[in-house]
């Protein structure tokens, strides 16, 4: 086959897709909210981008560390030098709002991450080969699915190691150093994964039973192609997008976490941690609003971004109800 | 099948998943050292000393299956172990929080869960109006607070601000009289109990101690049951029926009270269901920020405890009342699912 031919014929298999992403822009473009949670979500990557630039951390510290010069115990109101203020102990609460934008991301990717693609093996597993194995895989959900998330991510940071052994073969031991927010990321990875694996499982099954999967059978081919060639390009695309907008709704377990004190260690750039800190002063006076007004603002309209982008989303990808 | 052998079956079921849940749960606890797990078996304060003695004694250097069975066997004897935090038996100080967390629970579900249906119904007969934006909008904005944050300035707000609303479950004058000889506690629930004592101002107190928090659980949840009903609707109104029942010249009103809603509560019934367990077993962070001596407020407890270690027979504790709460609330919705749509069980 010539590589024209060859061109014409990856054109043509892309075209549905492209139409459909199309569609997707053109249904975006209608729906002022989305257009609203775009926005909010450029900016806070712009934030992350442009965080050494807005709030330099000091040489040769951890960045993530916020920099503190006096140790002052209680918080001190926004000044041109610290335009939202200070947080007790003197960490200044703007290099932690923006910094701990890096954080959020990093926390809402790396666990979106982790969680889908144990989720997507175990659950195409299960999806496609069924019986006894499914069986067995749909119970463990059962299982992880039967505790409530936010009770069963404090019993995992807590009762995680600081160093897990991943694999004990006689002399030969490889172990995973885990910081505290290392914990954090685990335990919500390993809360998260089995409500994808069962939407993922759902999908295979669906896809299992169409007529060119029986056809892709007949014609020989091996279940190792007909899963990544066939069955996974069918179904999970729009479990990609409804996973990646999770994002928000894991950064806010994670902020409430950090303010139980579970997640990362003080004076680290995080929001959750921030406010955290302002605990014992909500009672005393309203004078300390900026110790948790201007955190928890960070992190309600991050998560507010993805949280309309979802919404949109939600309607546009489902079937039943987009074309109408 | 029929319903009988469904609900057998179902029954039957719930055998294994706890015998996983259980596994799991201990499984976990092994990655702890022996010293902190022998909490687990101690039933009094005194037997805190002696630390070593029951690390020797209940065998918790032996192999996982061993320990298993008899940590089972101490489960099943209803010695749930000692914690440390509450500095009492665990299964006592769980029966003792309860019922705060039952309060909440019984005065924000019902506003959550009616509001949400009524709100997700319209939302949907009215799409793409402005009644339609606003309560989706609202509903978003909710579900992307951090209910700590919402919290805390609630508590700015009327309690530093304007002192109409506290924290914690009752005043000091209200809490005095409740744990005086004069108070019988029957249930527990403060605005029940002062009801049935006949001190109609202790129900009172603890009304107004409800207001901040059960606004902070509704604000947060509603918006789930918001967006499930309004989509299911959305989808029952497509149906062929709907356009029947339309054909045949019924009313508006009646089309959707009568022959949409009910289909489309289907799935909202499960939500509820789970909503409620969940609620069930411990608003934590509400609980902690409102200082509240719930359920959740425990569990919290337990975990962030540093000071002597984890109090790991708390979290055990915790987390096995978790369970049950779960599966049997699932064993329910199955049940009423079952019975609503027999599609489902004729599979």
């Amino acid at each position: 086959m010539s590589l024209k031919s060859r061109w014409n014929e990856f054109k043509a298999s892309i075209q549905p897709r492209k139409k459909e992403l199309k569609f997707m822009f053109t249904r975006i473009k209608k729906s002022p909210l989305s257009i609203v949670g775009t926005a909010i979500i450029v900016f806070y990557i712009a934030l992350a981008i442009l965080a050494p630039v807005l709030s330099p951390p000091w040489p040769g510290r951890d960045p993530f560390m916020i920099p503190r010069k006096v140790y002052l115990i209680a918080p001190k109101p926004p000044s041109p030098e610290h335009i939202f203020g200070t947080a007790q102990g003197s960490y200044d609460i703007y290099y932690g709002c923006i910094w701990g934008t890096i954080t959020a991301f990093r926390v809402g990717i790396v666990v979106v991450g982790i969680s889908l693609v144990i989720g997507l093996i175990i659950g195409t597993l299960a999806g496609y080969y069924g019986g006894i194995l499914d069986e067995l895989m749909m119970r463990l959900t059962d299982i992880f699915l039967a505790f409530p998330g936010l009770v069963l991510c404090i019993a995992l940071v807590v009762s995680l190691p600081s160093n897990l052994t991943i694999i004990e073969l006689g002399s030969l031991k490889w172990t995973l150093p885990l910081g505290p927010l290392d914990k954090l990321l685990l335990a919500l990875a390993i809360v998260g994964w089995p409500s994808y694996c069962r939407v993922i499982r759902g999908e295979v099954m669906r896809i299992k039973a169409e007529d060119y999967i029986q056809a892709s059978r007949a014609v020989g081919c091996s279940d190792f192609r007909v899963i990544t060639r066939h069955i996974l390009p069918n179904s999970i695309y729009p479990i990609l997008i409804m996973a990646s907008l999770d994002i928000g709704a894991i950064v806010l377990t994670a902020a409430a976490l950090s303010f139980l004190g579970l997640g990362s260690p003080t004076g680290y750039a995080d929001w959750g941690q921030l406010i955290s800190l302002s605990k014992s002063y909500i009672e005393a006076s309203l004078e300390y609003w900026y110790t948790y007004i201007i955190p928890g603002l960070f992190i309600f309209t991050f998560v507010l971004g993805w949280n309309l982008l979802g919404d949109a989303f939600r309607d546009i990808l489902d079937p039943m109800l987009r074309r109408r | 099948m029929g319903m009988g052998a469904f609900i057998i079956r179902r029954l039957l079921m719930v055998i294994p998943t706890l015998i996983g849940c259980t596994l799991l749960i201990f499984a976990v606890t092994q990655m702890i050292n022996p010293y902190l797990r022998a909490s687990l078996y101690i039933t009094n304060e005194k037997q805190l000393a002696r630390i070593d003695d029951i690390v020797k004694k209940y065998g918790l250097n032996d192999p996982f299956w061993v320990q298993y069975s008899r940590w089972m066997s101490e489960l099943l004897r209803g010695n749930l172990g000692w914690s440390y935090t509450a500095n009492q038996p665990v299964a006592t100080a769980m029966m003792r929080r309860f019922p705060a967390t039952l309060e909440l629970v019984l005065f924000s579900a019902p506003i959550i869960i009616f509001l949400g249906i009524y709100l997700g119904v319209q939302s949907a007969v009215r799409r793409d109006t402005w009644f339609d934006h606003i309560t989706r909008s609202t509903a978003i904005i909710g579900w992307s607070l951090p209910s700590f944050w919402l919290a805390m300035i609630l508590i700015a707000i009327f309690y530093v601000g304007l002192g109409w609303f506290a924290p914690h479950r009752l005043g000091n004058t209200a809490s005095m009289f409740v744990t005086s000889t004069s108070f019988i506690k029957y249930t527990g629930l403060n605005t029940i109990d002062g009801l049935l004592n006949g001190q109609l101002w202790i129900t009172v107190d603890a009304l107004r101690h409800l207001v901040l928090p059960v606004t902070v659980l509704t604000v947060i949840q509603i918006a789930l049951i918001i967006r499930v009903m309004r989509s299911s609707m959305l989808e029952t109104l497509n149906k062929g029926y709907i356009v029947m029942a339309r054909a045949k010249g019924l009313k508006n009103s009646e089309v959707i009270n009568r022959h949409a809603r009910r289909n489309a509560l289907i799935p909202v019934i499960t939500l509820s269901a789970l909503l409620v367990a969940g609620m069930m077993t411990g608003v934590v962070i509400t609980e902690t920020v409102f200082a509240i001596n719930g359920i959740g407020r425990f569990a919290a407890d337990a975990a962030i405890a540093r000071g002597g270690g984890v109090d790991m027979a708390a979290i055990l504790g915790f987390t096995l009342f978790t369970a049950i709460v779960f599966i049997f609330a699932n064993l329910i919705v199955d049940i009423t699912y079952a019975y609503l749509d027999p599609r489902i069980r004729l599979d």
